[in-house]
């Protein structure tokens, strides 16, 4: 069973290796839209892929996206338009860059959250230590006898 | 009879992790010079027996023993010798092996090299390590055993991925296994000091040269993995956002902050228990990454291993160490005393910035890995987290230390002036300055890259502004100067090159924005430009290999007109595994490279190529083996050194350090 599925494993990521992420025939003569192409699949991920976006992956899948995007934008859609037509057909698993609703408030949220908690526990332990601080600066009647009466030893030869 | 021999071996190892995980902590607790003394010496046992499995391992590969599973499933026997060694650890169960053998050598070079460090201190390290040992030989000997026979041995092997025949294969994994592993030493540290109750500034020294071969180790591998990533996979990326590139980048940020946080502690006795904290940390996210990589959770390049026995098996280990840590932090955390006050600004204070920044990038790398799993597990819901969130979130986290590490570098302990540091940085907030014009200027090109490029310049001349004024400052002639170089501590210098190294990789990674990539279908005689450069294909030619069939794609890279460098990229066929992959051909020119790789040629008698011209592109790596020698630097301190160590213990328990 390990095997097999190891084995399908290692065709589904490396099979395709012969061809190439994006091929020539593919690039259009605009440069500008496909400047815009390049950048919008890179954004994009390959379904079939671990992680790649299509304009890296050399899946067959990724060649259609990459295609029907090219398509999409010589047609006159927006970069907006086409990424929402893409979700509608693959859901939000396509894009690399989760949108931001409830179910992903947490992930995006959460270099916010952790930096303010850090800079609030830091502040809240610097004022609690700082208070201890002079708290431990002054000195008992006893130490303070003590010191005097070092002070008023007399220096002994220096060693 | 040698295979069975290693399996033996690999059992009795566990048996005497078994015991070292008992005696010398129960030494410790009840004071038995006898119990702790066992530790030394069965951690030594213990790396001799792990050795011996090892070997055996590699002898079986080498000689291509087709009657080992293992070596059936990752060996040929044309494979050149070179891959058949590495291949020992390109495979689950090697490279199990090999974690445990690192595991073991980090466990016997504590018993050799540590004379000096106090008795009990020493049983409790090596307990805990026995602990990590015992689990993981446990682990290999139930789920993941390399010396399983086969009933029927065949008469050649299914050869090793071809991704994984490659000369940075053989580098990059025990690298990053030592940076790992190393940071086991780290959390065996951190457990003793709780389980003792006692932490200062000799624990901080002691701890401190095996955080920093952790985190050279690191460093390095995840740059050598990142090197070969740009030129096996083929298209010129160099980082990708992958989970199992995440699980290295972890730990590296966790040993980072970890080794800046025990700074403080080893000069100033302050931040201790966040110091212990940020080092059961460290290795937990090493063995998340262990975890994530292992069990197949995410499937990806890496994953050579996909079994949920092998996840549920990781997994518990991993709650039985973390939990069990945490709890033992939870409960004896407040045994420890907060030490040394500081003002806010000061070289603390910066350092504190630091840990904050870096915590923080941590953790979003953590929940960006993580956050797909939980919500498909939890809803079924399926998203994806891929770089554009990296670049939007880590990015803008981690540019702020590049700013602050250049003024963290010049404040004083205790309480810094702001200003001063300010006025000592002039030269490099000029030079990043004129840096940033320069660049506009000559090369134009993106935002991002002119800014980057300037506070790139700046934190490399920044990291030596100290230093500079330390040796050239008041008047110093050039003998004063040389004198006052020597005087200094290498640890100083060494901060210094790792800063600046850390620059050097934004320097590179900014001149990205300044590259060129061309996507053409080429034929022989046919030439193309890219950046300034012409280059043309010559020629297709097919060769043959000890393992693959090859076409080679010959190139000739001309500037001018005149001839710059020839390149090979081909295409290869393993007919094994009946795989093929590209061989990017890359010319290094200046700093920056030429890369071109092709696919198999079409029956025209074209070939589609991609070309890149990458500006500066070396300079990324080459600031990790900066940051790499700084570590060295540091590592290589008279401070540190055990002799030092073990004379100061004979005049009495050192003080913490003056601060410089």
């Amino acid at each position: 069973m390990f095997l097999v599925r190891f084995a399908f494993l290692v065709l589904l990521v490396l099979a395709p290796i012969r061809a190439m992420a994006v091929e020539p025939d593919e690039v259009l003569s605009d440069t500008k839209l496909e400047a815009r192409a390049r950048h919008l699949s890179a954004e994009l991920r390959c379904m079939v892929c671990q992680n790649e976006s299509i304009d890296e992956s050399h899946a067959d899948l990724a060649r259609d996206l990459r295609l029907l995007v090219r398509e999409r934008l010589k047609a006159g859609d927006s970069d907006a338009q086409i990424r929402a037509f893409l979700v509608r057909r693959y859901g939000d698993f396509i894009l690399l860059k989760p949108p931001f609703k409830l179910e992903t408030f947490l992930l995006w949220g959460a270099p916010f959250l952790v930096l303010l908690a850090g800079g609030a526990a830091i502040w809240l332990f610097a004022r609690r230590q700082h208070s201890q601080g002079q708290a431990v600066e002054g000195l008992t009647e006893a130490e303070r006898v003590r010191l005097e009466a070092l002070l008023r030893e007399e220096p002994r030869s220096q060693p | 009879m040698i295979v069975e021999t290693g399996h033996y071996a690999l059992v009795l190892a566990l048996a005497i992790a078994l015991i070292n995980s008992v005696l010398p902590i129960w030494g410790s607790v009840t004071r038995d010079q006898r119990l702790m003394a066992v530790a030394p010496s069965a951690a030594l046992a213990q790396f001799a027996l792990v050795a011996f499995a090892y070997l055996a391992l590699t002898y079986a590969h080498v000689v291509s023993d087709f009657s080992l599973a293992n070596v059936v499933e990752n060996s040929h026997s044309a494979k050149p010798l070179i891959y058949k060694i590495s291949g020992v650890w390109g495979n689950h169960e090697g490279s199990m092996l090999l974690w445990v053998l690192v595991l073991s050598v980090f466990a016997a070079a504590v018993a050799l090299f540590s004379r000096a460090m106090p008795d009990d201190l020493k049983a409790n390290v090596l307990g805990v390590q026995s602990w990590i040992a015992a689990a993981f030989l446990l682990f290999i000997l139930l789920t993941s055993n390399p010396f399983a026979r086969l009933a029927m041995p065949p008469i050649e092997g299914d050869d090793l991925n071809p991704l994984l025949q490659d000369p940075g294969l053989a580098i990059h994994p025990p690298l990053l296994y030592l940076g790992y592993v190393g940071l086991s030493m780290t959390f065996s540290f951190a457990a003793a000091a709780l389980i003792s109750g006692r932490i200062d500034a000799v624990w901080a020294r002691f701890v401190r040269p095996w955080t920093l071969i952790a985190w050279i180790s690191l460093t390095l591998g995840i740059a050598m993995g990142s090197y070969w990533a740009y030129y096996t996979l083929g298209w010129g990326g160099f980082w990708f956002w992958d989970p199992v590139e995440n699980a290295s980048l972890m730990p590296w940020l966790a040993a980072t902050a970890l080794l800046h946080s025990a700074a403080v502690m080893e000069k100033r006795d302050a931040l201790k228990i966040w110091t212990i904290f940020l080092a059961i940390l460290a290795f937990s996210l090493s063995l998340i990454g262990t975890f994530l990589v292992r069990s197949g959770v995410l499937t990806s390049v890496h994953a050579f291993a996909s079994d949920p026995q092998r996840g549920i098996f990781i997994l518990v280990i991993l709650l039985l160490f973390i939990g069990g840590s945490l709890a033992l932090f939870g409960w004896r955390a407040s045994a420890l005393r907060p030490g040394g006050l500081f003002a806010p600004v000061s070289r603390e204070g910066a350092l504190v910035l630091n840990n904050l920044l870096l915590t923080t990038c941590c953790a979003t790398v953590f929940v960006g890995t993580l956050y797909p799993l939980a919500l498909e597990a939890l809803t079924g819901e399926k998203i994806s987290v891929g770089a554009p969130f990296f670049n939007a979130t880590f990015v803008p986290l981690f540019i702020p230390l590049f700013v602050a590490m250049p003024f963290g570098q010049t404040l004083a302990w205790k309480r810094g002036d702001l200003l001063g540091a300010a006025q000592r940085l002039l030269i490099a907030i000029l030079a990043g300055c004129t840096a940033t014009l320069a660049f506009a200027a000559w090369r134009g090109g993106p935002v991002a890259s002119v800014i980057l490029s300037g506070l790139a310049v700046f934190t490399i001349i920044g990291s030596f502004a100290d230093l500079g004024a330390r040796v050239f400052g008041r008047g110093a002639t050039l003998a004063t100067a040389g004198q006052r170089a020597l005087g200094l501590p290498r640890s100083a210098f060494g901060t210094g090159f790792a800063h600046a190294g850390l620059g050097v990789t934004l320097l590179g990674l900014a001149a990205t924005g300044w590259g060129a990539e061309k996507i053409a279908a080429l034929t022989p005689g046919q030439t193309i430009e890219i950046g300034p450069y012409e280059l043309t294909l010559q020629s297709l030619d097919p060769r043959k290999g000890p393992n693959y069939s090859e076409i080679a794609g010959r190139t000739i890279i001309r500037l001018g007109g005149v001839e710059q460098a020839v390149i090979e990229p081909s295409n290869r066929f393993y007919p094994a595994r009946r795989m093929s992959r590209a061989e990017a051909g890359i010319a290094t020119l200046g700093l920056g490279q030429v890369y071109m790789s092709i696919a198999e040629p079409s029956p025209e008698g074209t070939v589609n190529a991609r070309l890149f011209w990458k500006p500066l592109v070396t300079l990324i790596w080459i600031g990790a083996l900066i940051m790499g020698f700084g570590g060295c630097l540091s590592l290589s301190d008279r401070r540190l050194r055990i002799g030092i160590a073990r004379r100061v213990r004979k005049t009495g328990v050192p003080s913490p350090l003056p601060a410089e």
